[in-house]
C-alpha cells in the first residue's frame, strides 16, 4: 500500500480521516465484525444475527420500521417546530402558511402527517408478530411490558398532535376523545362514584379548563414535543438494550 | 405451593437457552442485514414522499366551539371505543374497557405458561393463547373498521355508497333487564366461565395455579362480554344489561 497514490488515497491514509474511521475497507471478517462493533449507530446490532431473523417473513421488519418512522417523525416534526406557534392565534394561520408560503412547508406537513399514521399501523403489526412468534415468552416478558408501554405513548404522541392544526377536524375529534375522560370513575365528573366537579376533576387536568381551549392547545403541545417523545425515547433505548441483553432476536430453542 | 414460579428461574433458564444453544446459524450483521435495513429505509423515503405529493393532510375550517362537526370522529385508531359507546357507558367503553386492554396485554408473558412455541410461528403448539388473542386483535379491527368507515351523521349507519344527505333516525325502543335478573344472569356468566373451564379440564387449571388461571378467564369472560352485549343489542334491544343507581353495564 502506498499512501500517495492520489489525492483518495492521502485522504483515507491521513491521521485525520483514520483518527474518525479506525479500520480500513477490505472484505475481510475482521474488517465486516469492526464495522459494527466500532460505529456508535450501528452497535446496536450484535455482530452476527441467527439466520432465521434475517428473514423478513420472520421479523415483518415492523420494529426497524416503526423506529425509521419514528425518526421521520423526529426530524419533520423539528423542522415543522420553525413555523408553527401553539396559540389560538397563530395555530391555524401558521398551517395556512405552511400550505401556501413556506417552500416545501406542505410536503413537510403531510410526511410528517401521513407517517404519524403509518407508525400506529406498523406498531400494532409489530405487536402481532411479536405474539405470533411467541417472543415475549421467558426471557422476554419485560421487553414485552415496555413494548406496551411504547405502544401507548406511539398513540398519545399521535392524539396530541391532532389537536395541533387548530381547525375542526381536529378540535372535534379531540373533543370527542377527551370527553370520554370525564367519565372515569372516581375522578372524573360525570363517572360512577365522582368525587370531584367540573372544575377539578381529570379532565380538566388534562384541558387546562372545561373546554378545549388556548391552554389545552398548549397543553398538547408540550407534550407532543417534549414529554411524550422523551419517553419514548428512554422507553425505546430499554426496549433495544434488552432486546440483547435478552439473549438476542428470538428463534427456536 | 408459591402461586407463581419464581420469575427469576422462570427467565434466566430460557435465557441461558438462547444464549448458548440457538440451532441455527449465524450470519455477520455486515453488510448483508446493515444492507437490507439501508434498502427499506430508501424505499419507505420514497413511498413517503410519493404519499405526501399524491394527497394532502386534512384541514378544515379553523376551529370553532360553537360549531359541531356531525360527525365528530375521533382519530381512526381510537374510533374503535367511540363506536363502543353505542353499547356501553362512557365509564365503560373510554375508560375501563382501554385500561382493562392494556392491563391485559401487559399480563400476557406472566400468565402465559406454555413455554412451547417461543421463538417461532406455530399455531399448534399454543392454540388457546393464538385464538384469543386473534379474536381480540380482529375485533379491534371490526370496530375501528365500522367506526371510520360505516358511521355517518349523528353516528348512524350508513353505507360507503349511501349518502350523508339522507337523514336518518332510526327509532330505537330499547330495554333493560330488571336488576335483579341482571345480577343472576351477570353473575352466572361469570361464574360459569370461571368455574366450569376448572372443573372440565382439571389439568388445565392445574398446571396455571389459581392466580393466572383466575386473571386469564377473568379477562377472558370480559374480552367475550364486549361481543355478547353487542348482539344483545342489536338482536333484542337490550340498553343494559345491569342497572344500578351508582352505574350501568
Ligand atoms: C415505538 C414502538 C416500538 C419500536 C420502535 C420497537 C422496535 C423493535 C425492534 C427494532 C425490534 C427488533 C426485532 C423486530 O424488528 O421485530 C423489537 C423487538 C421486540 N419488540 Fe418492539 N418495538 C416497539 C413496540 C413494541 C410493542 C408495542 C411490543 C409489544 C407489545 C414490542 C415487543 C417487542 C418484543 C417482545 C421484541 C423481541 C422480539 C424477538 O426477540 O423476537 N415492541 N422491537
Amino acid at each position: 500500500m502506498k499512501p500517495n497514490k492520489n489525492i483518495w488515497q492521502s485522504i483515507r491514509f491521513s491521521p485525520l480521516f483514520k483518527s474518525i474511521f479506525r479500520h480500513g475497507y477490505d472484505d475481510t471478517k475482521q474488517n465486516k465484525i469492526l464495522q459494527i462493533r466500532s460505529n456508535v449507530f450501528l452497535h446496536l446490532h450484535p455482530v452476527k444475527v441467527p439466520a432465521h431473523a434475517m428473514k423478513i417473513r420472520f421479523t415483518w421488519c415492523m420494529g426497524g420500521i416503526t423506529f425509521f418512522l419514528f425518526l421521520v417523525e423526529t426530524i419533520t416534526g423539528i423542522l415543522l417546530m420553525f413555523y408553527y406557534r401553539p396559540v389560538p392565534e397563530y395555530a391555524y394561520q401558521d398551517m395556512k402558511y405552511l400550505e401556501f408560503d413556506v417552500p416545501f412547508g406542505i410536503l413537510l406537513r403531510n410526511i410528517h402527517r401521513w407517517a404519524a399514521h403509518l407508525m400506529v399501523g406498523t406498531v400494532m403489526l409489530h405487536m402481532l408478530r411479536v405474539f405470533l412468534t411467541g417472543s415475549y415468552k421467558p426471557p422476554r416478558e419485560f421487553n414485552w411490558v415496555v413494548g406496551v408501554m411504547l405502544l401507548i405513548f406511539t398513540f398519545l404522541l399521535s392524539f396530541t398532535g391532532y389537536l395541533l392544526p387548530w381547525d375542526q377536524l381536529a378540535y372535534w375529534a379531540i373533543t370527542v376523545g377527551t370527553n370520554m375522560i370525564r367519565a372515569t370513575p372516581f375522578i372524573g365528573h360525570e363517572g360512577p362514584f365522582a368525587l370531584l366537579d367540573k372544575y377539578n376533576d381529570v379532565r380538566f387536568m388534562i384541558l387546562g379548563g372545561t373546554e378545549i381551549g388556548a391552554n389545552a392547545l398548549l397543553r398538547f403541545y408540550v407534550l407532543h414535543i417534549v414529554v411524550l417523545p422523551a419517553a419514548a425515547i428512554i422507553f425505546m433505548a430499554v426496549h433495544f438494550w434488552r432486546i440483547r441483553k435478552d439473549g438476542g432476536i428470538s428463534g427456536p430453542l | 405451593m408459591p402461586l407463581f414460579v419464581p420469575l427469576p428461574l422462570c427467565s434466566l433458564v430460557p435465557l441461558y437457552k438462547t444464549m448458548y444453544h440457538s440451532k441455527s446459524k449465524k450470519h455477520l450483521v455486515w453488510p448483508d442485514l446493515a444492507f437490507m435495513e439501508f434498502l427499506t429505509a430508501v424505499a419507505l423515503t420514497i413511498i413517503l414522499i410519493a404519499w405526501a405529493l399524491l394527497a394532502n393532510a386534512p384541514l378544515l375550517e379553523i376551529a370553532s366551539p360553537a360549531r359541531s362537526e356531525n360527525p365528530s370522529k375521533a382519530p381512526w385508531y381510537f374510533v374503535g371505543l367511540q363506536e363502543l359507546l353505542v353499547y356501553f357507558d362512557p365509564w365503560i367503553a373510554g375508560v375501563m374497557i382501554p385500561s382493562i386492554i392494556v392491563f391485559c396485554l401487559m399480563m400476557i408473558p406472566y400468565v402465559d405458561c406454555n413455554s412451547k412455541g417461543s421463538g417461532e410461528y406455530s399455531f399448534s403448539l399454543r392454540k388457546f393463547a393464538v385464538i384469543n388473542f386473534i379474536f381480540g386483535f380482529l375485533m379491534w379491527l371490526t370496530l375501528l373498521f365500522v367506526g371510520f368507515f360505516l358511521r355517518g351523521p349523528s353516528w348512524q349507519l350508513y353505507l360507503p355508497w349511501e349518502s350523508w344527505e339522507k337523514v336518518k333516525d332510526i327509532e330505537e325502543n330499547l330495554w333493560s333487564l330488571n336488576p335483579a335478573v341482571g345480577l343472576i344472569s351477570l353473575l352466572a356468566y361469570l361464574a360459569l366461565f370461571i368455574i366450569l373451564p376448572a372443573v372440565i379440564k382439571k389439568d388445565f387449571y392445574k398446571r396455571r395455579g389459581i392466580a393466572r388461571y383466575a386473571i386469564v378467564m377473568l379477562s377472558l369472560a370480559l374480552m367475550y362480554f364486549v361481543p355478547m352485549k353487542i348482539l344483545l343489542r342489536l338482536v333484542f334491544n337490550i340498553k343494559y344489561v345491569l342497572v344500578t343507581p351508582w352505574f350501568n353495564v
